[in-house]
């Protein structure tokens, strides 16, 4: 089981939360310029990484907000929470400071 | 050498000791004329149809570990075609018949045994959803039947339908053609018809990366034994098919999941039949070994660590002593986990892509086992023909821009 440092809440186990996918994805801005693939690549395609992998996780029996989570997914180490809104972190700089 | 009497008797006097090695282990070829990623059931199996039916005999399948040792060996061996759809009910049903010959075929036991898949209703909504698909089936002409819980007990004993269960049992759609077979002996059976027919089969030969040309075109890959040519590419690499078609730069509508399994100590026969139940969760058969085979369902995240949460596997095993009250005291030897390849319809993916030369066989999930001689009998014309077979026509990576998805959200919900 993970053990998922909620921003606002802190440390807590995984059965406390809900995944909730792959972040920073953002719904199309004008619909109706939209084209079938830009719905199919923002609906159903996932960069789904062997690596880091930035995700959203909701706090459902906490907070209940949703945060954004770096997790490697190799070993399903946690590097990063932040919250929702915040833009995405620099990678590479977070792989430097965890030293690996 | 053929498993026959007459070679069982000979090999006898010798004490079995001069059985000759079930495949070659050959170093790679400079090209070959087709190369497939992932030696699973699924990548042996599209090898050994194409140098059958397609004549083509100078392909190798590359492997990164060893053969069989993805989910094609770490899962729970359910079979069965009660899909709702009649694309999927073509594709899985194709399989199921070639399982009925495959031993034969194979001249090697897969151990097919279609003892009955069971799958129990808790809810009225369950209700509802299996009778569409038992109705849904029997229009196509395969079988499925709804039972009410005291049938489902008379065909498995040991199966609790007391009222007063947390979540009691309503009835059961039963597909008695579904059934098992042995995982590895698939893997085995195929490695062996493919490597007599000149298949290369190379273990430890990861895939690094895909070599292109101006044009697009695929001419060879890069692995750890070095570049390999070949103007015809198809990806079957279940969980790490992302990564591996991310090396062609084509990004694909999958999530890959740790799928879990357990299994207890060995017993004497107490069931007959495969019982699944979506609603809570857990699926049970027993091997010819004796052990009780159980099935869990997905952890909540993506993950590569082919680990998965033992609050999963625990929640399973709730749900078993719920179903089964008397394996409650028995121990469980081993569990592991596979990573599995979920599309967002439940349905795979047997398709060109954009790639020309690059064809890919992915997004079986939690339930490609049962498919594995039929996908692999398509995808290999698929390959070969450079078009996918009418079976497989439906299942492209192209649905998910036009939205005719195949949706078998409710007949693969739960990991089988
Ligand atoms: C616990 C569990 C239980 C399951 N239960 C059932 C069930 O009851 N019924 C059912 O129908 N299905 C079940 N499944 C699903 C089923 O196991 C799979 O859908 C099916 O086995 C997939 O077969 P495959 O040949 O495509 O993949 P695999 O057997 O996983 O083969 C893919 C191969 O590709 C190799 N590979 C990956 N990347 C590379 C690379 N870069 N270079 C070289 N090789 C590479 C891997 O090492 C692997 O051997 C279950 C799965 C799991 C994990
Ligand atoms: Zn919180």
């Amino acid at each position: 089981m993970l053990l998922i440092p909620c921003p606002h809440c802190g440390n807590r186990p995984e059965l406390e939360f809900r995944y909730a996918g792959e972040a920073h994805i953002a719904r199309p801005a004008d619909p109706s310029t939209t084209s079938d693939q830009e719905w199919a690549e923002y609906l159903y395609f996932r960069s789904n990484p062997k690596g880091l992998h930035i995700e959203r996780w909701r706090h459902v029996s906490g907070c209940a907000r949703f945060f954004n989570c770096v997790r490697d997914t190799v070993s399903d180490k946690i590097l990063k929470t932040y919250p929702a809104g915040q833009p995405k972190p620099d990678l590479a700089e977070l792989v430097k400071e965890a030293g690996q | 050498m053929r498993f026959s009497f007459l070679n069982l008797a000979k090999q006898a006097l010798s004490a079995h000791r001069h059985w000759p090695e079930q495949w070659r282990f050959p170093e790679p070829k400079a090209a070959y004329d087709a190369i497939i990623i992932g030696a699973g059931g699924h990548g042996l199996g599209t090898a050994y149809y194409l140098a059958k039916e397609h004549g083509l005999r100078n392909i190798a399948v590359l492997e990164k570990g060893w053969l069989g040792g993805g989910n094609t060996g770490r899962n729970t061996t359910i079979i069965r075609s009660n899909y709702l759809w009649e694309e999927s009910q073509g594709l899985y049903e194709h399989s199921v018949k070639l399982w009925e010959n495959l031993s034969s075929e194979l001249n090697y036991n897969v151990m097919y045994s279609p003892r009955g898949v069971m799958m129990l209703a808790h809810t009225v909504h369950d209700i509802q959803v299996f009778k569409r698909h038992v109705h849904a089936n029997r229009l196509q002409g395969i079988d499925n039947e709804w039972l009410t819980p005291e049938e489902a007990k008379e065909f498995c004993p040991i199966l609790n339908i007391s009222p007063n269960m947390r979540y009691p049992i309503l009835g059961a759609a039963l597909q008695r053609r579904g059934g098992t077979a042995r995982h590895d002996a698939v893997a085995w059976g195929y490695a062996r018809a493919a490597s007599a027919m000149g298949v290369d089969i190379i273990q430890n030969c990861e895939v690094k990366g895909i070599r292109r040309d101006p044009s697009g075109a695929v001419t060879g890959v890069e692995t750890t034994k070095g570049f390999i040519g070949t103007k015809k590419i198809g990806v079957v690499a279940a969980g790490h098919t992302s990564v591996v078609m991310g090396m062609a730069d084509v990004r694909m509508p999958l999530e890959s999941y740790p799928l879990q399994a357990l299994v207890s100590e060995p017993i004497k026969p107490i069931m007959p039949c495969v019982v699944m139940s979506n609603t809570i969760h857990a699926y049970m058969s027993q091997s010819d070994k004796g052990e009780l085979v159980i099935g869990a369902g997905t952890d909540a995240y993506t993950s590569y660590s082919q680990t998965g949460g033992l609050h999963i596997t625990t929640h399973t095993l709730d749900a078993i002593c719920e179903l089964f009250p008397n394996v409650r005291r028995l121990r469980m030897l081993r569990n592991w986990g596979g990573i599995v390849d979920v599309t967002p319809d439940r349905s795979p993916i047997l398709s060109k892509t954009p790639v020309k030369g690059l064809y890919v066989n992915c997004g079986w999930g939690t339930g490609g086992f049962k498919a594995t001689p039929g996908s692999a009998n398509v995808f290999a014309h698929t390959i070969a023909k450079d078009e996918p077979h009418p079976i497989n026509a439906a299942f492209t990576i192209d649905r998910f821009k036009t939205g005719r998805l195949i949706d078998e959200a409710a007949a693969a919900a739960v990991a089988h």
